[in-house]
């Protein structure tokens, strides 16, 4: 048996596809956590930015004010969880649930009219240089700029958390947020920003989704994908480059479900799409069992609420 | 001037109000929607929560569909007192669904008084396998529980799609995703002719006295909510925490299989696809709404249920798109969460009373 070494290529190509979503997401959630803030309204904030992205396309025809509309949809989601979970200092779970439940009501209502519309061809880059490396070529030329944006998007995270001041101030608010107040930091300010952003970027995964990974528009179209990449970010024990690892594997874990449909094998569908939410579970017994291990990296202060009397 | 304080402890009565302001603030949004969307709002507002409860009929259904709410919010209060984040409910529902609906499938054109019976308790079971996974995996693998009880909702429905579609599908039912109707005895009957309210609201009255019981009464209640305050206290007087994880889970997996039982065995007698809209996510909502009180809950549960009805009533009559239900349970919990801000702070009036 020959295999074709391109083949392989657009194998990986696939998996890395599928992955962007995971690591724009739980990229972003991961600055959330690090400043202390547990947001579980991933999944709410991507099908916000899905919705939001598609509609914006279809309106405007602007495939750039969709993406960045995109986007900001997720900031103002994320603001009513600040502002409940900042100002109003409420529960983090419950209100993250909260925000889940209302974004997927909304982005359906919303949606109702954009069912069945086809999307737009988003551009590519690097396409010309398709053919010039085996193997290489279809993993390296020929995809979105989110794309791109997604595979650099951990090594710069892990640049502004680990090398720059701001960095250092969300990491210092999140592991002890009463010595960072007395050292004069803001940290509602702090706390606020970086859930914005993790709105930002849910936001854009979902745009990802909707406008290039399967450009149209379909009911929950996020498919538990929010919840998945909040696992990650245990998974990854909160470091950034170790979520392109993990959205890798469940990037595959997606891809070869439909390959193993192809070729035929005897294993019924709905085992093999339980697959990525069985391994989830998996990974999570395996990451957590050592207990010490997940105490020392998970940011002290994660998902407490923080009161300052002034 | 108006300044904010913090109280010096939470206040009783406005513990109690917050739910109703909670559902007033929802009305209000809501009808600024509505107006958004372009319909008239009190109109709207009249489709969403007045028309689906005014006969008889729409009365009876606003029961059906609080039953379920009710049952699993009762199971989650005791999860959410001990501060264990079950919100798989939905998960265990369609688990406990399944292995009560393959138990009434064995009994298939069989009669007795015996088979109920049997069929309620393997769906209670049903349920309880299935919370004990995130249980188990809690105590002793130190997994968040969060995420595993989700994972597994969507796990369960896929094994519910596997089995209506596959091997327990009707052999002569044309290839639609369900099962054959289960035998009558098999099935919860139905109070009244013509209403499809059925027995299933007498497992959730009972959740609900067997709850206040153990809060209210018990040693094994106390100790519940101690740990929910504090589990360093808890295991400062020496309680077995382990063991209280394991068992709240046990008895919110065992109230959502039960919640799953009435859903198939009671108006619809067959396993199909779609057992349930989601009821174990908005029974989320309820337990807070109902601030996880037994009674509180039961009212909670009336009110929530109405946006499953309004949401319909809405579709037919103004073509208001139906996840408007959604959106207001959403809202909901928003209101009730942002409205708790008062239980903890109080605004002064600077001048007046210095």
């Amino acid at each position: 048996m020959i295999i074709d070494v391109n083949f392989v290529g657009l194998i990986i190509a696939s998996i890395m596809a599928s992955a962007v979503p995971l690591i724009l997401a739980s990229c972003g959630e991961l600055i959330t956590e690090r400043s202390g803030v547990l947001n579980l309204g991933v999944e709410g904030m991507m099908i916000i930015g899905a919705i939001s992205g598609f509609a914006l396309m279809t309106v405007t025809g602007s495939l750039i004010i969709a993406v960045f509309g995109a986007m900001l949809a997720g900031v103002l989601i994320s603001t009513i969880f600040a502002f409940l979970t900042q100002t109003l200092i409420t529960n983090h779970v419950a209100t993250g649930l909260a925000l889940t439940i209302f974004g997927i009501g909304i982005s359906a209502m919303i949606g109702k009219n954009f069912v069945g519309i086809p999307g737009k061809e988003f551009p590519v880059i690097f396409e010309g240089l398709k053919d010039t490396i085996p193997l290489l070529s279809p993993i390296l030329f020929g995809h979105s700029i989110v794309f791109y944006f997604a595979f650099v998007l951990p090594f710069i995270t892990s640049y502004f958390l680990k090398k720059t001041k701001i960095g250092l101030i969300v990491r210092a608010v999140g592991d002890s947020p009463e010595s960072a107040s007395n050292q004069g930091i803001n940290v509602k300010l702090v706390r606020y920003a970086c859930i914005l952003y993790g709105g930002a970027m849910c936001g854009l995964a979902g745009a990802y989704l909707s406008m290039i990974y399967t450009p149209q528009w379909i009911e929950n179209m996020t498919g538990g994908r929010g919840w998945i990449a909040l696992a990650l970010v245990v998974f990854s024990t909160w470091n950034p480059i170790k979520i392109l690892i993990g959205a890798m594997i469940f990037g595959g874990l997606t891809i070869i479900q439909f390959h193993m449909q192809a070729i035929g094998v005897r294993i019924p569908v709905q085992f093999l799409t339980a697959l990525p939410y069985i391994v989830t579970i998996i990974v999570l017994v395996v990451i957590s069992r050592d207990s010490r291990k997940i105490r020392l990296s998970t940011p002290s202060s994660l998902g407490k609420s923080f009161y300052k009397d002034n | 001037m108006i300044k904010i304080v913090k109280r010096d402890e939470p206040s009783r009565a406005i513990f109690f109000f917050t739910p109703v302001l909670a559902i007033f603030l929802t009305l209000v949004a809501g009808g600024l929607i509505f107006y958004i969307l372009g319909f008239k709002p009190f109109e709207a507002l009249k489709f969403f929560f007045i028309v689906p409860i005014a006969d008889k009929y729409g009365f009876s259904e606003l029961l059906l569909k609080a039953t379920p709410l009710c049952l699993i919010a009762i199971g989650l209060s005791f999860c959410f007192k001990s501060n264990n984040w079950n919100i798989g409910a939905e998960g265990q529902l369609t688990f406990g669904a399944i292995v009560s609906g393959g138990v009434a499938l064995l009994f298939y054109e069989q009669e007795g008084f015996y088979i109920l019976p049997i069929v309620i308790l393997a769906g209670a079971i049903g349920g309880m396998l299935y919370a004990s996974i995130p249980a188990i995996l809690k105590t002793y693998f130190n997994t968040n529980e969060i995420l595993v009880s989700l994972m597994l909702v969507y796990v369960s429905k896929l094994i519910l799609d596997y089995l209506v579609v596959g091997p327990w599908s009707n052999p002569e039912g044309f290839n639609f995703p369900e099962t054959r109707q289960f035998s009558d005895s098999a099935r919860l009957p139905l109070l009244f002719e013509g209403l499809r309210i059925h027995a299933g609201i007498f497992l959730a009255l009972a959740a609900v006295v067997m709850s206040w019981f153990i809060f209210y009464k018990t040693y094994l209640g106390f100790q519940m909510k101690v740990s929910g305050f504090s589990l360093k206290t808890a295991k400062y007087a020496g309680y077995k925490g382990k063991k209280m994880i394991i068992l709240v889970f046990l008895i919110s997996g065992a109230c959502a299989g039960l919640a799953g039982v009435g859903e198939i065995t009671g108006p619809i007698g067959q396993l199909h696809r779609e057992v349930s809209p989601d009821y174990g996510f908005t029974a989320i909502i309820v337990a807070f709404l109902g601030r996880l009180h037994p009674v509180g809950i039961i009212f909670a549960s009336l009110v929530v249920a109405i946006t499953y009805l309004g949401a319909e009533t809405a579709q037919i009559f103004m073509q208001i798109p139906k996840y408007t239900g959604q959106v207001f349970q959403g809202m909901i919990l928003f209101f009730l969460l942002a409205s708790d801000y008062l239980l903890f702070f109080k605004f002064k009036f600077i001048g007046s009373n210095k």
